[in-house]
């Protein structure tokens, strides 16, 4: 059974505007120890579903399963669903200087976490506790810095105490929602790097959210592209970067710098992403998509397996097996993506 | 903060020692000495009289010489008397202050806990009735003047009661505490519930949109993916920021509220720096205005420092200096 899984989730939000459809059926899986990577641009509703699962989500409309250790999150009591929230699920978000408080020092936000879920804790346990965890994420002099404020912590030392915060219950899941986004890209890898140690000493499992598919590259197990709501493609990581079907996905990776390469310039791709009250008709990326056909404007692609592994889908019309898809690619684009 | 202390002590006195200067200035400018001559030496008075009166007040000499005096004296200690009953206006004031001291900040008091309580429910159930209440009521107080809050409450509590054999509040003036704890508490409930209404609804409105603003900070996710209660949330994480902005103003309305609070204290007939302010400015009494000028000018400044040392305390990345 996987830790968690999330079948064929709904949100949506109700605004001035219209109903805002934020997330549209997606559903993935991370099992013990593993690492998911959600991949997709602003607005695509990565971190509105994982948001959802772990109940942050206010004044939403959902509908679909979340088990976790065979328990459905999303019909649970918010009394159960916090002693998830901190102890079984550790959360961090992409800009570490405004997720932690600022007006409380960076120890005693630790160790409120530690007294959330295990009030018996005595004062001096808990901060023992404490220093110890932020000597695990790389903090130097940690019984000294644990009563520094945030503000008077780097960028990736505030990232790695909020890994040393998540952590501080042993969960065994791990939300890192755009964890690198913030950080200056030297420090990025380092605590990438902590997040994979942590995850190697406690089997944590990881669900890592970013728009950057380098990062995903480096640390995930399993992919999910997302784009407007939806998933676009899924699958193992390689499936994902060499045996990619879907045209997002491709175009995500055609948009990649490559290193040491020779090449002119960046290829983005054209267009915005949709507007999550009016989507287009059909498949949610076809105004944007090089191979887009009739088909593909008046209907929704299912999510089908591939010529991949058993977890390999994509969400488009494109033929499934390998040899036609190329084919089209050759005949369209003209060239695969280097990889 | 030793040095922030003497820096902002020595900009307060220089900002008291202009309004002084201005307040002389305005004196001297219109026909200030001469009508307090007049109106002592009385309707039939000579000239010559007036001119005695106007001597007798040194109001005669040149309006620099009688700034230079108040000077000397002030540093002193002694701010001269006042013109109709030679009072010393230290005395004036020492009676004065403390009915002002005692409306203002038990008033203070009960309109900071009304108005941040329900700006905060306000804004935790934004849209329910609850923030419809809050919002309407705040608004009917918000726009109701003193004078009308505070005769509908005598009426209501006072007349209407008093004609009912029920004599427990008093309907006017005001009884020092040192002579009756009893009655100085009874005297100052209405006046206190009339201010204290009137001002809370700023508070209300100032809390809610701070706590509104608040809530939606990353943080407050953070808080909530501990796995906090969510009242913790609420009063540990939210509210502390949410403060600072009403800790700036109440400092702001304490201090002003210090100088006089003319309409509440002619309202129910106190007679405090406010009142007396209005009645030494009718009758052109410079020393006494000067007075208590002094003292409004000095509660405004204290308070901004007080507010500024409330900021550092609130939020660790204020430095004072």
């Amino acid at each position: 059974m996987a830790l968690l899984e999330v079948k064929d989730l709904y949100v949506s939000f109700s605004t001035m505007d219209g109903v805002v459809q934020a997330v549209r059926g997606v559903s993935f899986s991370v099992d013990r120890g593993q690492t998911l990577g959600i991949v997709g641009e602003s607005g695509s509703g990565k971190s509105v579903a994982t948001q959802t699962v772990t109940g942050l989500t206010r004044g939403a409309k959902i509908s679909g399963q979340a088990l976790f250790e065979g328990k459905d999150l999303l019909t649970m009591t918010q009394k159960e669903l916090r002693s998830v929230r901190g102890a079984k699920i550790g959360m961090i978000f992409q800009d570490p200087l405004s997720s932690l408080h600022p007006y409380y020092r960076i120890g005693w936000q630790i160790v409120e976490m530690i007294h959330a879920h295990e009030p018996g804790t005595p004062k001096a346990k808990a901060r023992a506790r404490a220093v110890d965890l932020l000597r695990l994420v790389g903090i130097p002099q940690p019984e000294r810095r644990i009563d520094d404020y945030p503000h008077q912590f780097s960028g990736g030392m505030r990232q790695r105490a909020m890994i040393a915060m998540a952590m501080s219950l042993n969960p065994v899941l791990l939300i890192a929602d755009e964890p690198t986004t913030a950080l200056d890209v030297t420090v990025q890898a380092q605590v990438l790097r902590v997040i994979e140690r942590l995850q190697t000493e406690f089997g944590t499992a990881v669900i890592l959210i970013t728009h950057d598919l380098g990062v995903i590259a480096e640390v995930a197990d399993d992919v999910v592209v997302m784009y407007a709501g939806a998933a676009m493609e899924s699958g193992a990581r390689d499936e994902i970067f060499y045996e990619y079907h879907h045209p997002y996905t491709e175009g995500l990776l055609r948009s990649l710098p490559a290193y040491g390469e020779e090449r002119e310039r960046l290829r983005p791709i054209p267009g915005q992403p949709p507007s999550l009250i009016r989507l287009p008709s059909g498949c949610p990326f076809h105004p944007r998509c090089p191979y887009v056909f009739d088909r593909c404007r008046s209907e929704t692609p299912p999510l089908d397996p591939t010529w991949g592994g058993p977890g390999h889908r994509s969400a488009c019309w494109l033929p499934h097996t390998k040899a036609e898809r190329e084919a089209v690619r050759d005949r369209v684009i003209g060239e695969a993506v280097p990889s | 903060m030793a040095r922030f202390l003497i820096r902002r002590s020595i900009l307060g006195l220089f900002v008291i020692w202009l309004v002084t200067l201005l307040v002389f200035i305005m004196f001297y400018m219109g026909s200030g000495p001469q009508d307090v001559a007049r109106r002592l030496a009385g309707k039939q008075a000579d000239p010559q009289t007036i001119a005695m009166v106007m001597h007798r007040l040194h109001l005669d000499e040149p309006s620099y010489k009688q700034y230079g005096r108040f000077l000397w004296s002030l540093l002193h200690g002694n701010l001269g008397f006042d013109f109709y009953h030679g009072q010393p206006v230290t005395t004036v004031l020492k009676e004065a202050f403390p009915i002002t001291l005692s409306l203002a900040l038990g008033a203070a008091v009960i309109w900071v806990v009304i108005g941040v309580l329900s700006g905060v429910l306000s804004a935790v159930r934004r849209g329910s009735i609850a923030d419809r209440v809050v919002t309407v009521l705040a608004l009917i107080f918000y726009s109701m003047p003193v004078f009308v809050l505070g005769l509908l409450l005598l009426f209501v509590f006072f007349y209407e009661l008093s004609i009912h054999g029920l004599h427990f509040l008093p309907g006017q003036g005001y009884t020092y505490f040192t002579a009756s704890p009893l009655q100085w508490f009874k005297g100052l409930i209405l006046p206190w519930i009339a201010l204290a209404l009137i001002s809370a609804a700023t508070y209300t409105r100032l809390t809610r949109g701070s706590m509104l603003e608040v809530m939606g900070e990353d943080y407050i996710r953070t808080a909530r993916s501990k796995g906090l209660v969510e009242r913790r949330v609420i009063y540990r994480h939210a509210l502390r920021s949410a403060l600072t902005p009403v800790v700036s103003q109440f400092g702001i309305d304490v201090g002003t509220l210090l100088g006089g609070a003319i309409l509440t204290e002619y309202t129910f007939g106190m007679p405090g720096l406010g009142w007396t302010a209005v009645h030494a400015i009718e009758e052109g009494d410079l020393p006494v205005i000067v007075g208590i000028v002094i003292v409004a000018t000095a509660a405004v400044v204290i308070a901004n420092i007080l507010v500024d040392i409330g900021y550092a305390v609130l939020d660790p990345r204020v430095r004072l200096h």
